[in-house]
């Protein structure tokens, strides 16, 4: 049967790997390249760079280190980070990405996901999106922009319905309630979404031990689950991961 | 120069990842993504990829003049289809109605949304996307050091049903059981992405090095 994915996601800002919590206090974690062959070595089934470089001087950057990483790395490699154009979906493709993640530039511009979708096909196409509980309807999840600072007054599950019939081909919900906390995946948020669309969705944000993945995946109802913060910090290897996963049952590719 | 393994490239889709592990498992070869017919009839071996929709991948051959060439190489020369260039061998595809190059007899289908669901009763989601364990129905040399039941990267909505199943050399399950590999003569093609599938992935692809198109 299918397995489901763990996925380690890279933030990248300058050429650097960087590690913090909430974008503040970055430290420098190492060389791209090492880090992505690393968890290449230790089993990881996709790999995700998120850009966050925030001159738009240094973008190119990314494009050298995904070079760098493809002629490497034989595993599906995901690019986010200000994706603003389908000339920007076209470049990252290009230089080795096989899906591009779109996040507030889908909801500046919807119609950025159907015409990057339309010409490179859904399979390429990631919508992240971030969400937040609502406090005085918690059953309702609310998008947010900028790591969580800017409200959009869009509800997370419409809002993920309407990505995927725009031809999103993939979802990758984070809960901005639990980033940075290790205390747990929202798996209300991932249920919700997972429930409410056919194609796969990544949990994130949150995960602090082996126990929450298993969660996201059994409570959440996710196909993949992504985490940077256990991986980057040596606590866990990937590999121990998924034994832990399948030890309680889940379907890995060991 | 010699051209010693051509991708072709219609314009769908990245063939770079393609093209790059191909690289990395023979570097002594000269392996040319082109969209040029005399390159393909040149070619010792060709790669067949695709990504996207198939109504899309067939207006694009078309445009760029690449049928032809795809079907005589199909018919000579150790051929590799892979994803959509496996489902564009057969005769006709669901997705868009669209006609193939109907070069092996057969069809290609959605996955169907009413069987989508496991034995626990959980939603499984369409696009079929990640790793699924790939059972070997019989021998081929392709197959050399690569375990039964191993597993390797898909990325699809669609999937192809010969009307001949001597030619599967491959299944995979999701929930049923679905044809991901077939092998005919000079031609093997898998529905998953040998290029994205790590190790086994490079096996498979060096095996295509080695191959010389019998079985």
């Amino acid at each position: 049967m299918l397995a489901k994915r763990i996925i380690p996601c890279l933030d990248v800002t300058n050429g650097r790997v960087v590690k913090g919590v909430n974008f503040l206090e970055l430290k420098d974690a190492g060389d791209p390249v090492e880090i992505a062959k690393r968890y290449d070595d230790q089993g990881a089934d996709e790999l995700t760079f998120l850009d966050i470089t925030a001159s738009s001087d240094n973008r190119d950057l990314i494009l050298h280190i995904i070079e760098d990483v493809a002629s490497q790395v034989f595993i599906p490699l995901t690019v986010g980070g200000g994706v603003r154009s389908v000339e920007d979906v076209r470049r990252l493709l290009n230089a080795g990405a096989d899906k591009v993640s779109i996040n507030t530039s889908a909801i500046l511009n919807p119609q950025l996901v159907a015409d990057a979708a339309n010409r490179y096909g859904s399979q390429c196409i990631v919508v992240a999106i971030d969400a937040k509980r609502v406090q005085s309807n918690p059953n309702r999840w609310e998008v947010f922009t900028h790591g969580g600072r800017n409200p959009t007054g869009l509800d997370a599950i419409q809002w993920a319905e309407k990505m995927v019939a725009l031809g999103a081909g993939e979802l990758l919900v984070t809960s901005m309630d639990r980033d940075g906390t290790k205390i747990g995946f929202d798996n209300e948020l991932n249920r919700a979404i997972s429930n409410s669309v056919d194609v796969p969705i990544i949990a994130s944000g949150g995960v602090g031990n082996l126990q929450h993945l298993v969660d996201g995946v059994e409570q959440g109802g996710a196909d993949a689950v992504l985490a940077a913060s256990i991986f980057h910090y040596g606590e866990f290897t990937v590999k121990q991961a998924k034994q832990f996963m399948s030890q309680q049952g889940i379907e890995v590719r060991l | 120069m010699k051209i010693d393994i051509a991708v072709v490239d219609y314009g769908m889709g990245n063939l770079r990842s393609v093209s790059k592990a191909l690289e990395h498992v023979a570097p002594h070869l000269n392996i040319v993504v082109t969209d040029q017919a005399e390159q393909i009839h040149a070619a010792d071996k060709v790669v067949f990829p695709g990504q996207g929709a198939m109504p899309d991948c067939m207006r694009e051959l078309e445009l760029r003049q690449l049928k032809q060439a795809v079907i005589q190489a199909s018919k000579q020369k150790p051929f590799l289809g892979i994803c959509i260039g496996l489902q564009l061998l057969f005769e006709h595809s669901q997705e868009g109605d669209a006609q193939g190059l109907a070069i092996l007899p057969g069809q290609v289908k959605k996955f169907p949304a009413a069987r989508m669901h496991d034995a626990a009763g959980n939603k499984l989601k369409v696009p079929h996307m990640g790793w699924n364990q790939v059972y070997q129905t019989r021998q081929h040399p392709m197959w050399q050091d690569i375990e039964d039941g191993e597993r390797f990267y898909y990325v699809h909505s669609y999937y192809v049903e010969p009307q001949q199943t001597s030619i599967i050399a491959g299944v995979s399950e999701y929930p049923d059981k679905f044809t991901s590999v077939i092998a005919c003569e000079n031609i093997f093609a898998v529905q998953f992405h040998p290029e994205k599938s790590q190790h086994a992935g490079l096996q498979l692809l060096k095996n295509f090095v080695a191959w010389d198109g019998t079985i």
